[in-house]
């Protein structure tokens, strides 16, 4: 089975941003000539980083689950809820279609980032040629719903805003949200880290 | 395609760039999960830091309580959080597991006190509103153990004092309850200054002990003399100075309550001490009345009926409410075949005041006999016992004690010193007479014979009624007659009377006509007396014509000047 050429073999590479195809320079401080952005062949430290992120960012999906996100006080009562308990109320609520979006949003996407990412990181590192093209796949789904997680961020921002209601009826943000903001921003940032090219790389060592 | 790439040399396939790369040693990227590790250790740090002793209060009910929101609190601060609610095994109770913060370990010591505070509204007043919308959370009150304590008991009714509030115990015994509850308000001067904390039954169950609390400053009132009285109620008397309505306040009326002041007159007026003891009077008159002292049981054998004399009636010497009936009892005396009434009564000597210690010293010798000496040489004086009407409306009978002159002069009854109880001799009261002269009275009323009067009055009345008829049918007629006639004379000397009537224009005429020979015989006479010689000579020629009108006119003139 023949494998197309890397630009790396080639002598090429290209900007990430303003993707002008140039000569290779391994040189860390080259330039893209035409929109002056870092170019490089690889990311630095591409794995590592991408590693280091997405542990902290497990590390602080824990207390963002364990903390409650969100406080509803009303007349009668004050409500601290975590992300599992808010969906489970909004079930209980009556609001199935909305909790299963929460839950999506809350709980799936961050789960299924941490895994991909993780599959993506180790066989990488293993340099496994395996199925590579659905790994690719994978890192552009992770780019693309990565950002889909801060929802639950931005309902505690805008319901904390916008109800005030002295009394009635107040919604206050909890610690357990910004835990949850940094789970999400840690985790865009690993797979922002990550260099899809490295998929590519070393198959034939396998 | 590939071969042909491949084929190419690669520029500057000799530079070792490589492993210079790598050589740079960790990343400082690492720092970030290190971070992340340190903010998560942090977190489980401060979680096992912050949290305090875990305790378990059990309730009889879940009511208002809710896992993970109810919160405990003390002073309205929030100390903690209940956790789980469970059942107990044997369904009886409830236990309520709650995480306190760690500055509150001191509430997880022995002595500290948890209730339920809900909505509570009772006679009393309303408590805890503000759980109404906020759900009800658990009260603390601490105590002073250090002992460390993890398993509670809940309270059912919030403790009236909190550990710590300024004031004193004090203790009170009564012969029952009463209205009285936990809460009930104790009044000095109708202002509230403490309540009722807690009531038992005493041990050998003859009475009730109330604890209540007053609190400071106003608990250094409750002098060592202090009276309590029950303030429950509605004191509604009839004195002499008509009817008095006496009430502490409108909560009382209702709820019930105790009152205290000092005694009137020279009294230990030092504060009592914390669970200093006091007896609760019923009312305030009691309660301010001089202390009693030991009641001496007195026994009283009537041979009368007592019909109207019950127990608490007064026992009255000279006058002096000196005690009151305990007893009525029938008593049956096999010599004679009778039934006298034994009447049963304390009576409290100290009541007399000064006459009661005259007495003593008078009497002297050892103090356990000198009640029956004493009242030996009374009896021998002509002390006798006699029940009186007090009411002549209900015939209430009250005990008086008074020196009979009759009795006196009598022979001396036999009194038994020894005797337990003690019994004072009777006389049949004034009353009894009256009663005596009474039924003669009815004996006498009794003989008249009633139906025979009746029947000879009844006989007389027919005869009446005939008597009326024959009126009626015979005399009635006739007399109506007459009357018509009688009428009619009347309506003809009416019409003779009226103003136009030929009689009285008869009369009218007659009577000018009257007149006028009346005034000239007048005229006559004046002539005659002015001449009296014109009877012999006939009257003067020129003379007459000034006499007949002017004359009268002229004589009516002359009085006047």
């Amino acid at each position: 089975m023949s494998t197309p050429p890397r630009a790396i073999d080639i002598g090429i590479m290209s900007c990430h941003v303003c993707t002008l195809v140039i000569e290779r320079s391994d040189d860390p401080h080259a330039r893209c000539p035409r929109c002056l952005n870092r170019v490089h062949v690889r990311k630095k430290n591409s794995i590592a980083t991408s590693w280091a992120l997405l542990l902290s960012a497990a590390m602080f999906y824990i207390p963002a689950n364990i903390f409650p996100i969100m406080r509803t006080a009303s007349l009668s009562s004050i409500d601290d809820n975590t992300i599992l308990s808010g969906i489970a109320e909004l079930w209980k609520a009556g609001s199935p279609g909305l909790a299963v979006i929460v839950f999506t949003a809350s709980i799936v996407v961050p789960v299924l980032k941490f895994i991909i990412m993780g599959i993506l990181l180790i066989s990488v590192q293993r340099s496994s040629g395996f199925i590579a093209r659905q790994r690719a796949k994978l890192y552009r789904f992770v780019e693309l719903i990565g950002y889909w997680s801060m929802l639950d961020v931005f309902v505690v921002a805008i319901l904390s805003a916008l109800v005030h209601f002295k009394i009635l009826s107040r919604v206050e943000p909890l610690p357990g949200v910004v835990y949850f903001g940094v789970v999400v921003v840690l985790t865009m940032l690993s797979a922002m880290s990550f260099d899809p090219r490295l998929i590519w790389d070393n198959r034939k060592s396998q | 395609m590939s071969d042909t790439n491949q084929g190419t040399p690669p520029p500057g396939e000799d530079l070792p760039q490589p492993s210079l790369r790598k050589s740079k040693g960790v990343s400082l990227i690492w720092l970030v999960p290190i971070v992340a590790a340190l903010v998560g250790i942090s977190l489980l740090v401060n979680h096992v830091m912050s949290a305090g002793p875990k305790i378990t209060l059990t309730f009889l009910t879940a009511e208002g309580i809710e896992a993970g929101k109810t919160q405990v609190k003390y002073k309205n601060v929030v100390i903690g959080k209940v956790t789980t609610i469970r059942l107990s095994k044997d369904r009886t109770h409830i236990s309520v597991a709650i995480d306190l913060d760690k500055e509150a370990k001191g509430f997880a010591t022995k002595g500290t006190r948890y209730w339920v505070v809900r909505p509570r509204v009772g006679a009393g007043g309303v408590s805890g509103i503000d759980t109404l919308l906020s759900g009800a959370f658990i009260g603390a009150d601490a105590g002073d153990s250090e002992e460390e304590q993890d398993t509670f008991t809940g309270l059912e009714t919030p403790p009236a004092v909190t550990h710590g509030a300024p004031g004193r115990r004090f203790t009170l015994h009564a012969t029952d309850l009463g209205s009285l509850d936990i809460g009930s308000p104790v009044y000095f001067r109708r202002i509230q200054v403490g309540r009722i904390v807690s009531y038992a039954l005493d041990k050998d169950g003859k009475g009730v002990s109330l604890q209540l609390f007053v609190d400071g400053p106003n608990d250094r009132f409750v002098s060592k003399d202090a009276r309590f009285w029950n303030a429950s109620g509605v004191d509604v008397s009839l004195g002499a100075d008509g009817l008095k309505l006496n009430t502490q306040s409108l909560a009382t009326v209702i709820a019930g309550g105790v009152a205290f002041q000092d005694p009137p007159g020279p009294n230990d007026g030092t504060p009592a001490d914390e669970m200093a003891e006091f007896n609760l009077f019923n009312d305030q008159q009691t309660a301010l009345a001089p202390p009693d002292g030991k009641p001496t049981y007195v026994r009283l054998r009537f041979a009368h009926s007592l019909r109207g004399l019950s127990p608490d009636a007064p026992v009255e010497f000279l006058g002096v409410k000196v005690g009151r009936v305990v007893s009525v009892n029938l008593d049956y005396d096999p010599a004679t075949k009778t039934f006298p009434v034994v009447v049963g009564a304390l009576v409290y000597p100290k009541r007399l005041g000064q006459a009661d210690q005259k007495l003593r010293d008078a009497v002297g010798g050892p103090e356990e006999t000198k009640m029956a000496r004493l009242l030996h040489t009374l009896v021998d004086h002509g002390l006798r016992a006699q029940a009186r009407t007090g009411n002549l409306l209900t015939g209430q009978l009250y005990i008086s004690i008074d020196f009979d002159a009759k009795a006196a002069k009598g022979p001396k009854i036999a009194f038994n010193e020894s005797a337990k109880p003690l019994e004072v001799p009777t006389t049949a009261g004034d009353f009894d007479h009256l009663q005596e002269q009474v039924s003669s009275i009815v004996d006498k009323i009794e003989k008249i014979p009633f139906d025979s009067i009746g029947k000879n009055l009844d006989g007389s009345l027919h005869e009446l009624q005939g008597t009326l008829k024959q009126v009626n049918s015979d005399l009635l007629p006739e007399a109506k007659k007459t009357l018509q006639g009688v009428n009619r004379t009347v309506g003809t000397a009416n019409d003779a009377l009226s103003e136009d009537s030929p009689l009285q224009t008869g009369i009218a005429n007659t009577l000018e006509e009257l007149q006028r020979t009346v005034r000239s015989v007048r005229a006559f006479t004046d002539y005659l007396g002015r001449h009296p010689e014109a009877l012999l000579r006939g009257r003067g020629a020129d003379a007459a014509p000034t006499i007949s009108s002017p004359p009268s006119s002229k004589q009516g003139k002359e009085p006047q000047p």
